[in-house]
């Protein structure tokens, strides 16, 4: 089987769409989230959509495999708040391994089935790296600018945690996702060399960024090329963005990354912005016409979908990605 | 690049380039919030030294002292000055430098003026250094590390730097010492090298050599060649180790013209200038204390030449000679301060929307003259400013953090014009309290600048404001709320699940029987958001404003004592009409219909066969059940929520916060357990009743053994689940946990109904004359916690005994709590089943009144209060969920099986329709 970077060279690659759109559609209630273990847990833990890996397997599994079958060559696993930090908000620190370990073997599996049925277009898995819900350069308390509430050496350690779950459970790449503040990027990049020296063992990583808003900037304050730049220091196999904005307004920063980047880019943006109820309604057909004039561009390697897109948006993007040549790879 | 620099190096191509268009081998890559691309064809880069303990005295004392604003200020003047990189430096014996340095890059972080450009961490120390990339986000550079303690060493922190990303500062110094020949420079730098990039694999374009810049004209002969080595060095550096760059700290070299600040700006500017000749790429050094290079008197400059390069042996005499004749003035440092000479109003502006709080005192006292009553101020040129300031991030033009300046700034001047609007309401005679208003960006979100803004707006409009900050967990903002009695409550959020998070907040605060006003804002939030999704969970006030400008009319507006009341209700008239508009417009799709639930209903029948005969069937009647028996099965967790105490028993009595007053609370409640149980002051009746049964549809059959064989007496009626459920979720129905009756096998369920509370009414009143407040709380708290321990102690009786089917079941007090056991009780009027009203044919069956003194109310409330009673589903399958919402089909085909009006069943199961009534 070629390496992800020899099939890279070739192709455009798919990223799957939204998880948590997905899990949507189910209608889970409170108990969905629990199982024996949870039953009596006092804290309500209905939206730990990374529990789900655990409670309702076969819904993440079937989620997994709509995205496979429209299309999609790389899987991310349900894993996006699977840190103590973030799980630490329904108290369940203590299922991080289980959730990590769980959510990448569920995947892996339907990569497989996959990958069996279609022995030319191999599937693989990324091990979704959420941003925690802390900000380590940002004070949440606009009085005390000094504060912070979260260091880089408690990331590492919570980030250490869910990588070395994620590699146990059989991940092909690790995905540091959503990255609104570049150092809890910093921290978990940190985080994934340390368990590689250990290892002794490395696999690739995708980093992908957010632009937060009309500035241009991710929310602890960086331009485009200055996140690329604070995150090079890393032999990452891609560089993108995700997230908040859709894919009209992310073309300006994605040229930015593709100018300079010395690695493939990714962009895996919303379903357009959110309409006044905080849903993500554009269609596949208007966000594939959006996407279309990145991949005339030539600006990107992997695409997918995040918040609001579902398998019918990844099919039409799997369609368009079929008919484009990929980007040239900068040397580095 | 200063101006200075910019004209010094005029014959030069100066290629800096801030969009970084290629990432050619050779370029030194950094980044702050922006980026700074050094290449080959860079003329040099202005490292700022001021914020460096060891080199500035004034930035010690402020460190020292604490004064981090004012330091701060000098970060800020060194890059409006020109400076391209911020070299910070805590290293002072008298200082803990770690805590130093972290503490200022974090205030750094919060001023992108400042962190626009890439940080240096200076230090000698390893742990410094550490502690510092840990704050920065950006690309920064660590100055420095050599290989003064041993390869190991270098190679370790070489190693850590790679992984931390950042560029890093390479000491000429070894085992041996630091460098001071021109050989030996190129030695160590060389070994350096090839340890870095061949050994490490550390990238050569991060590597930056100082190959020491040493004093000259010192009068030491050793000392001549100083500065002609350095530039040797440099040359061979940049010829011989490719990809890397040469720096040093350009003002040792003046080292003996202290005082003497005109020599040694020439001095500085003509090092730079053959330097950067020699390859040198950036340098340490203050702008102000620099020349520019063309401007430099050319008799002096041909001293300073002269001795730079060791030209004649009489260098360093001339120069000092010459020194003498020359006067110590010193460069004024350069900030553009052309704006200070604009109006009042548009350097208030100009301060606001650029973040300058320097002369904002000033500048607002200027005003207040000028506008004579304070408010005025506030409302005219502070928010003008203000409007700029939200237009340009509105438009993409400003981003976040400088937002968050420009509203320091705001708060700043407001502060200083708030004894004088006290002073304007004393004269006024006002004399009510301020109104308050609580605000709090929700949990999960932490964007509060329009929060931030609509509290400085609020506050300069009399308001009292309590801000909460960010992310706010909704039980904090009610007890707050609660304790400060406020007088409304705004919630602001930005990211999207933060609109889950108000509905949640809304519907808190009617748990709580709250009314006061709630107002809604931020970017994602809209009117019909919060009229659709909002506004129905909430009988307060609940308003969404738009921008900060209209918090001011909408507050004033929900609390003027004239018209509150008609606003209230003109509000909740216009989010109903919104609401009727929008459900004409949108269908919910998430439902199935009730034929395809029940088609989805969970099958134990073939499966799952339980069937074992209960011991006993029928009623069995407890009274006056020993409490002391009782007590061990109390949960005392929910009775510290009880009291606003959060957390688990027993870890809750060693809680750092509330360990204190968790610990007093149980062995008050302790105490009053043995008066209770001593002095027989409550008593506990029960009663169960185990019935074959068997389920038809979502009915239950009750056959009760004085009737005929399979007549049904009694049937219970069950909902089913009808939210649209994953492949291979059933849609649920307690029924479905009963034998059907198709099946032909016998089953059972059990009815239950438990009390502690008969008695407590006279403790209550005893409590109440002695004007007990916290003792009659604690009584219904405790009387509560024992009736839920009692149905907890019934169940397991009825398990091992009455029904038997956990003969063997061996449980710690613990496991019962987290119903670690087979079988589930629900009670009417919880999620399973929420129709309140099948409690009336439990109470029917098992003679609840007649055998326990337990009545039901007209709402089929039970008092005494503290009573449970329930259902017990004893297969091994059955489980506790939420039935959700169901449709109207299911209404009517429950009402027809209850055979009760529709509009009825409505009534009682209005939180549970999926559709409007």
């Amino acid at each position: 089987m070629s390496t992800i970077q020899e099939i890279l060279k070739k192709r455009i690659l798919v990223l799957d769409g939204a998880m948590g759109t997905m899990i949507q559609r189910y209608s889970l209630e409170e108990v969905d989230f629990r199982n024996e273990s949870l039953e009596k847990f006092t804290t309500p833990l209905k939206g730990n959509n990374d529990l789900l890996s655990i409670t309702r397997p076969t819904i993440i599994k079937d989620i997994h495999e709509e995205y496979l079958k429209a299309g999609a060559d790389i899987i991310e696993t349900n894993t996006f708040s699977g840190t103590s930090i973030a799980q630490a908000d329904y108290g369940l620190q203590e299922f991080v391994y289980a959730i990590n370990y769980e959510s990448a073997k569920i995947a892996k599996e339907a990569a497989m089935k996959y990958t069996e049925i279609t022995p030319d277009k191999p599937r693989f898995v990324a091990g979704s790296i959420g941003p925690t819900n802390r900000t380590a350069s940002l004070s949440p308390d606009v009085n005390r600018p000094g504060f912070r509430a979260i260091s880089f050496d408690e990331l590492v350690v919570a980030y250490k945690e869910q990588v070395e779950a994620l590699i146990e459970g059989g991940v092909d790449i690790l995905l540091v996702e959503t990255v609104f503040d570049t150092l809890n990027a910093k921290a978990a990049l940190f985080a994934i060399s340390e368990v590689f020296e250990k290892n002794g063992s490395e696999l690739p990583i995708m980093v992908s960024g957010t632009i937060t808003d009309a500035s241009g900037r991710t929310l602890s304050g960086q331009t485009a090329n200055a996140f690329l730049i604070s995150i090079s220091h890393m032999p990452l196999l891609s560089v993108g963005f995700n997230c908040a904005l859709g894919a009209k307004q992310l073309r300006p920063h994605l040229q930015t990354i593709s100018e300079n980047a010395p690695f493939f880019t990714s962009a895996h943006p919303n379903a357009g912005l959110p309409n006044e109820f905080g849903e993500y309604d554009e269609t596949p057909e208007v966000m594939g016409n959006q996407i279309e004039e990145f991949l005339n561009e030539g600006l990107v390697n992997i695409i997918g979908g995040c918040c609001g897109t579902n398998p019918d948006h990844i099919k039409v993007i799997a369609d368009l990605a079929k008919k484009h040549k990929p980007r040239q790879k900068l040397n580095s | 690049m200063s101006l200075e620099n910019q004209q010094l190096s005029n014959n030069h191509k100066s290629s800096t380039n801030s969009h970084g268009l290629s990432t050619n081998r050779h370029e030194l890559i950094l980044s702050g919030l922006e980026p700074l691309i050094i290449s080959q064809n860079t003329n040099f880069v202005n490292v700022g030294e001021r914020t460096n303990v060891t080199g500035s005295r004034k930035f010690l004392r402020l460190i020292k002292e604490g004064e981090y604003e004012e330091a701060l200020s000098i970060a800020l003047d060194q890059v409006r000055g020109g400076a391209q990189i911020l070299d910070v430096n805590m290293d002072e014996g008298m200082l803990d430098g770690k805590e130093a340095m972290v503490h200022f890059l974090h205030l750094i972080a919060s001023e992108p003026e400042i962190c626009r450009i890439p940080i240096m961490i200076d230090s000698s120390k390893w742990e410094i250094i550490e502690a510092g990339l840990k704050c920065i986000q950006g690309k920064g550079v660590v100055n420095s590390i050599s290989l003064k303690a041993g390869e190991e060493d270098f190679v370790y922190q070489a190693k850590q730097i790679l992984k931390y990303g950042a560029a890093v500062v390479v000491m000429a110094f070894d085992e041996e010492g630091q460098a001071d020949s021109y050989e030996r420079r190129i030695e160590i730098c060389k070994r350096s090298y090839e340890l870095l990039v061949h050994h490490v694999g550390f990238p050569a374009h991060d590597i930056i050599f100082d190959p020491n810049i040493f004093p000259v004209a010192t009068g030491i002969e050793e000392h001549q060649n100083n500065a002609l080595d350095f530039f040797r060095a440099t040359l061979w550096i940049k010829e011989n180790l490719p990809g890397t760059h040469v720096s040093g700290g350009v003002s040792n070299v003046s080292f003996s013209f202290r005082g003497n600040n005109s020599v040694r700006e020439a001095m500085h500017s003509a090092f730079l200038y053959h330097g950067i000749k020699h390859g040198m790429d950036m340098g340490i050094v203050n702008p102000a204390m620099l020349e520019v290079y063309d401007e430099i008197p050319k008799d002096l400059l041909e001293r300073v030449e002269d001795v730079l390069l060791n030209r004649r042996d009489d260098a360093t005499e001339r120069l000092l000679d010459f020194a003498e004749t020359v006067k110590g003035s010193s460069k004024k440092k350069i900030v553009d301060l052309e704006w200070r000479k604009k109006s009042v109003e548009e350097r208030l502006s100009h301060a606001l929307v650029k973040g300058v709080i320097d002369f904002i005192d000033e500048d607002t006292e200027e005003a207040r003259l000028k506008y004579n009553v304070p408010l005025s101020v506030i409302e005219g040129p502070l928010m003008d400013g203000m409007n700029v300031v939200g237009d340009l991030f509105g438009s993409g033009k400003m981003f976040l953090p400088q937002v968050v300046k420009s509203a320091r700034v705001m708060k700043k001047s407001v502060a200083y014009l708030l004894p004088f609007l006290e002073e304007e309401k004393r004269k006024n005679k006002d004399t009510k309290t301020r109104p308050k208003v609580l605000l709090a960006t929700v949990k999960g979100d932490v964007h509060d600048i329009g929060k931030n803004i609509v509290g400085v707006v609020l506050s300069c409009n009399n308001y009292d404001i309590i801000d909460m900050g960010v992310m706010v967990p909704a039980e904090k903002i009610i007890a707050k709320a609660k304790e400060e009695k406020v007088d409304v409550i705004g919630l602001s959020g930005l990211i999207t699940p933060s609109l889950d998070e108000m509905v949640h907040f809304a519907k808190e605060m009617e748990h709580e029987g709250l009314d006061i006003p709630l107002l809604i804002g931020g970017a994602t939030t809209s009117r019909i958001h919060t009229a659709v999704k909002i506004d129905p969970h909430y009988k307060g006030s609940v308003m969404h404003v738009i921008d900060a400008s209209k918090s001011v009319t909408v507050v004033s507006s929900l609390l003027s004592e004239e018209n509150q009341l008609t606003f209230h209700e003109k509000v909740k008239q216009e989010y109903q009409e919104l609401r009727e508009n929008y459900t004409r417009k949108s269908s919910d799709k998430k439902y199935i219909s009730f034929f395809e639930a029940k088609e989805n209903k969970l099958n134990l029948d073939a499966s799952k066969r339980f069937d074992t005969i209960p011991q006993v069937t029928g009623n069995k009647v407890y009274k006056n059940y020993e409490l002391a028996t009782i007590r061990k099965y109390i949960d005392w967790t929910p009775f510290f929520s009880t009291w606003m105490l959060k957390g688990k028993y027993p870890q809750i009595l060693d809680h750092d916060v509330v360990g204190v007053e968790a610990r007093k609370l149980y062995n008050d409640a302790q105490l009053m357990l043995d008066d209770i149980i001593e002095n027989k002051r409550l008593e506990a009746h029960a009663v169960v009743g185990i019935y074959p049964a068997n389920s038809l549809g979502d009915d239950v059959e009750i056959y009760s053994k004085s009737n005929s064989e399979n007549e049904p007496s009694i049937t219970f009626h069950f909902l089913r689940q009808q939210g649209k459920k994953g492949s291979g979720l059933p849609n649920l129905s307690l029924a479905d946990f009963v034998a059907s009756k198709e099946s032909g096998s016998a089953d059972y369920l059990g009815m239950f109904a438990v009390t502690t509370g008969t008695g407590i009414e006279k403790m209550i009143s005893q409590y109440e004359s002695e004007h007990d407040d916290y003792k009659i709380i604690m009584v219904k708290a405790l009387a509560d916690r024992l009736a839920e321990a009692f149905a907890e102690l019934m169940h397991e009786k009825v398990r091992k005994e009455l029904w038997g089917y956990a003969k063997e079941e061996n449980h710690t007090d613990e496991e019962l709590i987290k119903e670690k056991y087979q079988g589930i009780r629900p009670a009417p009027g919880y999620p399973a089943c929420p129709d309140h009203t099948e409690k009336q044919t439990i109470f029917d069956l098992l003679e609840v009144e007649k055998n326990t003194g337990i009545t039901l109310t007209e709402s089929f409330a039970m008092y005494p209060a503290s009573s449970v009673s329930g259902f017990y589903f004893g297969h091994p399958e059955s489980k506790y969920f939420g039935l959700g919402k169901i449709g109207k089909d299911q209404v009517e085909d429950y009402a027809l099986r209850k055979g009760t009006p529709v509009e009825n069943i409505e009534k009682w199961l209005a939180p549970n329709l999926n559709y409007e009534v």
